[in-house]
């Protein structure tokens, strides 16, 4: 066993990148849900982004073309879920599940061809001074673009829910949407636009990993990231920057874990596998445990009866 | 009329199978504070609503000073200068004083700004508020500030209020008023609905009445008395409740020092609660709503439990018992959230009654239910309250509040209870029917049952209880005979006036 061969440098740099999908993913489940929508679909709404990203990035030789069309592909099947909850009253929570399934066949569908495909590879930025810096070049500067595109949607969507009065907006129809209603809110269509939203996020998180993580298109490459990400919600106490932290402590740990496989650590695979799940899991419940709670409407369907 | 600042004419609104407006036609004058009344489903509310753009006329129109006024919504009718005070407060538990009312205004300032402004027109009106507390946190009478001064802070022409006062301790409907007669002395009319007769007399110049989505009659109300109103509006003679003299028997139902944790996070603690209630007598329990009642009846009906010792009913110690023994024991209970707590909202009427009657009316046995004795046990609560609806298989939810509050009331009254507890009985129920509502309960008492009444209707009180006591923050006042105390004592007993000194200590 030779810890020494892990590098902390190396580490943190590379979870920043492992955190990247599941914490762009997050943020938009978590607008959504500050609506008052819980849409479980996110798995389904993530890998049907990443076969879109990918095969747009493919046909087009652009990584950038790649991610518009992720984002467009999951905002796509959200308005699906958004038909099904907002204007049928159908079961939220049987029409995300159901959507989650749905994803996971339609990707399969659109991916037969690109399987084993190397896709254009996503620049990396190289500020030739400052990403030679020691030690913090590594970390801050040299990422693609997406990494920082997560940590600035991060920052905007805490400004946008704290500041602005479109955010006051969709936060108080998650509260209660029959106030929000008798003051003249459109409740229907602020929620659409959220779960649009939540589902372009989930697109671009899905596209990340088959575009830059892994890069390439294998079935069901999301393996349970959106359900992390879903967690990642409810655990983070449906605050921005407790996805972020959340987000980081899921990708350090994964990181680390394979780190420490690699190093032939003494524990077995098996335990150092699940402890990212485990360890994010358990921070965010001791956290969460304060006085924040779930937005009063989610999960409920709204009808206007007037 | 030309100078009348909102005249409607002809308005008509149908839903299926009933029609809720049917070709009224009023005036309000500027400055006027005006009256509508009615009894539950006249129709009230769909007519307001129609004021404020939630709902759209079928035919007849609305002129606001002379020009066609047709809100298509909500924000259509602010601009125009109506404001709304809603009778089931549209407000916001999880956020701040500030941000719900910068939700209710078309084009609210910065937070900072808007929070001076909220400080300036509270401080004018004499309804103090911190704009940073969150709601959640507030009294019954707070909550309704934050309405008010949303409304206030639009600069309104009309502002319509739907059963203000009905949560508010005595020394509120004062400040209230205040505030009130304020706004009318800058000229601004208020639209005033409520069941509160005597209220109506000191507060409107003028008062349109409905009945069955008819206008029915227009009075003065300082110049008609509460009666003559009540049965204007029933268009029948009114029934008012009389009780005997009667000698209260033994103890059956004790709570010895009861504290209960509220399980909710807006929830109030019961803190050593003591009291009896004997045969034959009924105890009022006075208290703004969220002093610890919804606690109070959860501890009764067995939905919280406590130490056995602490609830004693008939010498049998039964604080850890659950709701099914309790009512197996003979102790009923009615809690006050009619949709969802008292009844089953999708369930129909016949099951309804099953769920709290099933032991007690025979209706299972051995485990099997009879829906004959269910539907006919269904049918006599329908007859004796005269509950308006279709029939027995109606959902719940189908009926109008007043009318489901009778149907629940009526459903544990008629189970012959030992001790009935019951949390505001009447409720959004019209004159008439409150009155047959009280005089069930009082008839209940007169056959030896011990019947306490949860209530924040003072006049209800005083009209039915033996003995009189208040909670405050959940704890219980003193137990006095309700003969001879007057509203100051009643208002002291409730903890005062819930200003910011109270509410922040």
């Amino acid at each position: 066993m030779d810890l020494s061969s892990i590098d902390p440098v190396l580490l943190i740099a590379s979870l920043m990148v492992a955190a990247t999908a599941v914490m762009i993913a997050a943020i938009g489940e978590l607008i959504a849900e500050r609506a008052g929508v819980l849409n479980l679909g996110v798995e389904g709404m993530m890998i049907t982004g990443a076969i879109c990203g990918f095969a747009m990035a493919v046909q087009t030789g652009s990584p950038t073309i790649g991610f518009l069309a992720a984002a467009a592909g999951g905002a796509l099947l959200s308005l699906l879920f958004a038909f099904l909850t907002q204007v049928a009253l159908a079961n939220q929570v049987a029409s995300g599940l159901a959507l989650t399934l749905f994803g996971l066949g339609l990707s399969s569908l659109l991916g037969q061809d690109y399987q084993g495909i190397k896709p254009p590879s996503t620049p990396r930025i190289d500020i030739p001074v400052l990403t030679d810096l020691p030690a913090v070049g590594r970390i801050v500067f040299g990422h693609d673009l997406m990494v920082y595109f997560g940590l600035a949607l991060v920052a905007a969507t805490w400004a946008f829910l704290k500041y602005t009065r479109a955010g006051l907006v969709l936060r108080s129809v998650g509260e209660n949407h029959d106030a929000a209603h008798a003051l003249g809110y459109k409740v229907v269509r602020i929620r659409v636009m959220a779960i649009a939203f939540g589902g372009a996020c989930a697109g671009l998180g899905g596209a990340y990993i088959s575009l830059v993580r892994v890069p390439q298109w294998t079935e069901g490459m999301t393996a349970g990231i959106g359900w992390i990400a879903l967690a990642l919600v409810v655990f983070a106490s449906w605050k921005p920057w407790r996805v972020l932290l959340g987000a980081y402590l899921f990708g350090g740990v994964t990181v680390l874990q394979l780190n420490l496989q690699a190093a032939g650590i003494a524990i077995p695979v098996e335990y150092l596998s699940m402890s990212p799940y485990i360890i994010t899991i358990v921070v965010l419940v001791i956290m969460s445990a304060d006085k924040s709670r779930a937005p009063a409407s989610l999960g409920r369907i709204f009808h206007a009866t007037h | 009329m030309t100078d009348a600042l909102l005249s409607i004419r002809g308005l008509t609104k149908a839903y299926p199978g009933v029609v809720a407006n049917d070709d009224v036609s009023f005036d309000i004058l500027p400055g006027e504070v005006h009256a509508l009344l009615g009894e539950n489903g006249a129709g009230k509310s769909t007519l307001v609503k129609m004021i404020y753009g939630l709902v759209k006329p079928d035919s007849g129109e609305m002129r606001m000073r002379g020009t066609p006024y047709a809100p298509s919504e909500p924000k259509a009718a602010r601009a125009a200068g109506v404001a709304m005070v809603f009778q089931h407060f549209s407000l916001f538990d999880a956020m701040n004083v500030a941000e719900n009312i910068a939700l209710g205004m078309a084009d609210p300032p910065p937070m900072r700004d808007l929070a001076a402004r909220i400080r300036e027109v509270s401080d004018q009106y004499g309804l103090p508020l911190d704009p940073w507390r969150v709601v959640g946190d507030l009294s019954a009478g707070e909550r309704q500030r934050v309405e008010i001064i949303r409304c206030l802070l639009q600069d309104p022409k009309l502002l319509i209020m739907d059963e203000p006062t009905s949560v508010l301790t005595p020394q509120e409907v004062d400040i209230l008023f205040e505030t009130l007669g304020k706004l009318k002395a800058e000229g601004t009319s208020i639209l005033y609905i409520s069941h509160k007769l005597e209220e109506i007399r000191k507060l409107c110049d003028e008062a349109t009445i409905l009945r069955l989505g008819r206008k029915v009659a227009t009075c003065t109300p300082r110049d008609t008395t509460a009666r003559q109103m009540a049965e204007l509006m029933v268009g029948a003679e009114l029934h008012t409740p009389t009780r005997e003299g009667r000698r209260p028997g033994e103890v059956r139902l004790a709570l010895k020092a009861l504290s209960v944790t509220s399980p909710g996070q807006f929830g109030t603690s019961l803190k050593a609660i003591t009291l009896e209630v004997r045969s034959g007598e009924v105890l009022g329990l006075a208290g703004v709503a969220g002093n610890g009642q919804d606690e109070l009846l959860a501890a009764l009906s067995g939905e919280l439990r406590s130490g056995a010792g602490m609830v004693v009913l008939d010498g049998t110690a039964i604080g850890d018992k659950g709701p099914a023994e309790r009512r197996r024991m003979g102790l009923l209970t009615a809690p006050e959230e009619r949709l969802g707590h008292a009844a089953a909202p999708d369930m129909s009427l016949t099951e309804n009654a099953a769920l709290t009657a099933a032991e007690r009316q025979n209706i299972a046995r051995n485990g099997f239910l009879s829906w004959n004795r269910a539907r006919g046990f269904a049918r006599e609560i329908i007859e004796r309250f005269d509950v308006r609806t279709p029939g027995t298989e109606n959902a719940a939810r189908s009926l109008s509040g007043g009318n489901l509050q009778k149907f629940v009331i009526g459903r544990e009254v008629m189970q012959d209870p030992e001790v009935l507890v019951v949390n505001q009985p009447t409720w959004g129920v019209d004159a008439a029917a409150a009155a047959v509502i009280r005089q069930a309960l009082l008839d209940l008492a007169e056959g030896g049952t011990a019947v306490i009444v949860i209530s924040q209707d003072l006049d209800e009180l005083m009209e039915v209880s033996d003995r009189f006591a208040a909670l405050n923050e959940g704890r219980l006042s003193e137990v006095r005979p309700a003969r001879g105390l007057t509203v100051e004592d009643i208002g002291l007993m409730m903890g005062g006036s819930h200003d910011m000194e109270v509410a922040d200590a």
